[in-house]
């Protein structure tokens, strides 16, 4: 499934310019401008600095939250039925369009951090670090993309999964640690980023890439567990979809 | 080998008493089948006669009854994983990724069908030259015909080498040379390795041609069953298997089902197609 992406990915990259343009657009327009009215406490971190790995994990949600529509398309195209009369199992399948969502990202990825780079972000140079944000990036694809799949399973229409991802999207982006420290937000607000992975997923970002303390151990904890249950609920669901 | 499937000849596939219902709604009612191993054999009916519920039980994708199919003897209720080793199975719609070159979509198929690593390359040449597109192989799916397109996607479900193919209305919306064209493949593949093939089709003159024995489908039930001289000269004499379908189908029309969704399904296939 993977490798599948890449193959379409070298076929068409179009797709690939377009989805970087958001990310940019939030790193030049709200960073710089909110660097400048430094409205956003992060002590001794430039706002700039603070906001890259958030971005990152931003625009890897944004692919992910929407990679059921595939699956639906899927269905309608009777694609999704061909691949489960295939003996492969069901979890492998949902793995590894989790995955490949996650190739996607990491495409996306590269671009904002050439970008955050020429920006100035002080990025780290350690290759185990930057081992440690492919893997984080993968692992919140994955759970993000069969979340995806689930409301999928659950929706059963392209429409209803484009409201449902709408909702929730705005809700998991701004109800985390994206664009601002936790210690800001109200208390219920902070409850919602406790419970909410991408919080995890920035945490971790941050702490590899800038350098901020961070929970490194938790963090990863939180996105295997987040991964591995998204991909048994995916699972399960799938097949209802092709009845 | 077509028809006239005597007791001694191993079944293919065993329906007995076949049924599902989505909801209120009975799709398949009391569906009892023998496809023998190696024949050609056609199910037929209306949109919404409960064809393709009865293949999707066939092929697992919906939850039969233990005693309800069996597949090489195989009970599809407890042997899923192995009952799909055994199946390839080409989709109503038009299922082949356009943004992958032809080779690309059946590698990937050899893949998911576990085909051994030191094997694929081999069996993916072999299955793309028989389908006639050994030249196209490197041209992505969306610059194929749709005849093309169909007998890619021939070639996803024989990569596998399949002892069953099973085909949902393999030529909808094709013209009649890319229509010859599909069945001269998968009557050469069935010349060559004796496999089983399951097919739905709306184009009589087809089931008439191709197909060793016929079952007609409507309301959910099997109303007749034979090979097509049978089911032609059963009527009377001289009768086309069009008017055999209207004979035993005719009363259709005042029928509500969801008709709606199975002609807007078809539509979509046969627009893609331009």
């Amino acid at each position: 499934m993977c490798i599948v992406e890449l193959q379409k990915m070298r076929h068409d990259r179009t797709e690939l310019y377009t989805r970087a343009i958001q990310p940019a657009l939030w790193l030049l327009i709200f960073g710089e401008t909110f660097s400048r009215i430094r409205a956003i406490p992060t002590g001794k971190v430039p706002y700039l600095d603070y906001l890259a790995p958030g971005i990152l994990a931003q625009s890897a949600l944004f692919i992910a939250i929407f990679y059921g529509i595939q699956i639906i398309w899927e269905r309608d195209a009777g694609v999704l039925a061909k691949l489960l009369v295939t003996p492969t199992p069901r979890a492998a399948l949902v793995t590894g369009k989790a995955f490949a969502a996650g190739v996607r990202s990491l495409a996306q990825a590269v671009a904002i951090l050439v970008l955050s780079a020429i920006l100035g972000v002080a990025l780290t140079v350690n290759p185990l670090r930057w081992l440690g944000v492919i893997v984080v990036v993968m692992l919140g694809t994955a759970f993000f993309s069969c979340l995806s799949m689930t409301i999928a399973g659950l929706a059963m229409s392209r429409d209803r999964l484009m409201g449902i991802g709408q909702a929730i999207t705005m809700p998991l982006f701004f109800g985390s640690n994206a664009l601002y420290p936790v210690g800001l937000m109200p208390g219920w607000l902070q409850a919602i980023s406790h419970v909410n992975p991408l919080s995890y997923e920035v945490d971790a970002l941050r702490n590899l890439l800038i350098g901020t303390p961070g929970h490194l151990l938790l963090d990863f904890g939180v996105l295997v567990v987040a991964a591995i249950a998204g991909i048994t609920a995916a699972s399960a669901l799938l097949g209802r979809l092709v009845r | 080998m077509n028809g006239e499937s005597g007791p001694a000849e191993r079944q293919a596939i065993t329906c007995r008493g076949l049924r599902h219902a989505f909801g209120d709604k009975v799709a398949v009612d009391g569906v009892d089948l023998d496809v023998a191993e190696g024949e050609i054999f056609g199910l037929l009916g209306p949109n919404g006669a409960g064809k393709t519920t009865t293949i999707r039980l066939i092929t697992t994708l919906l939850p039969a009854q233990p005693g309800m199919v069996e597949v090489f003897g195989l009970d599809v209720a407890s042997h899923r994983m192995a009952v799909r080793r055994t199946i390839g199975y080409l989709p109503q719609q038009l299922s082949a990724d356009a943004a992958l070159t032809g080779r690309e979509n059946v590698e990937l198929f050899a893949r998911l069908f576990d085909v051994p690593r030191r094997q694929r390359r081999e069996r993916v040449e072999e299955v793309l030259a028989a389908v006639g597109l050994a030249d196209a192989a490197e041209r992505r799916a969306q610059t194929y015909s749709g005849g093309m397109i169909r007998r890619l996607e021939l070639a996803q479900a024989l990569v596998s080498a399949p002892r069953l193919l099973i085909l949902d209305e393999p030529t909808i919306g094709l013209d009649p040379v890319a229509r010859d064209g599909v069945w001269e493949r998968i009557q050469e593949v069935r010349r060559a390795t004796g496999m089983t093939v399951l097919v739905t089709t709306h184009y009589m003159d087809e089931a008439d041609q191709h197909c060793g024995r016929i079952a007609l489908m409507h309301r959910g039930r099997v109303q007749a069953l034979g090979t097509p001289s049978e089911l032609k000269s059963g009527l009377e004499p001289g009768a086309t298997l069009e008017e055999v379908f209207r004979a035993y189908t005719g009363d259709r029309l005042d029928e509500p089902g969801d008709g709606f969704r199975d002609a807007r399904r078809t539509r979509r296939t046969a627009g893609r197609l331009g």
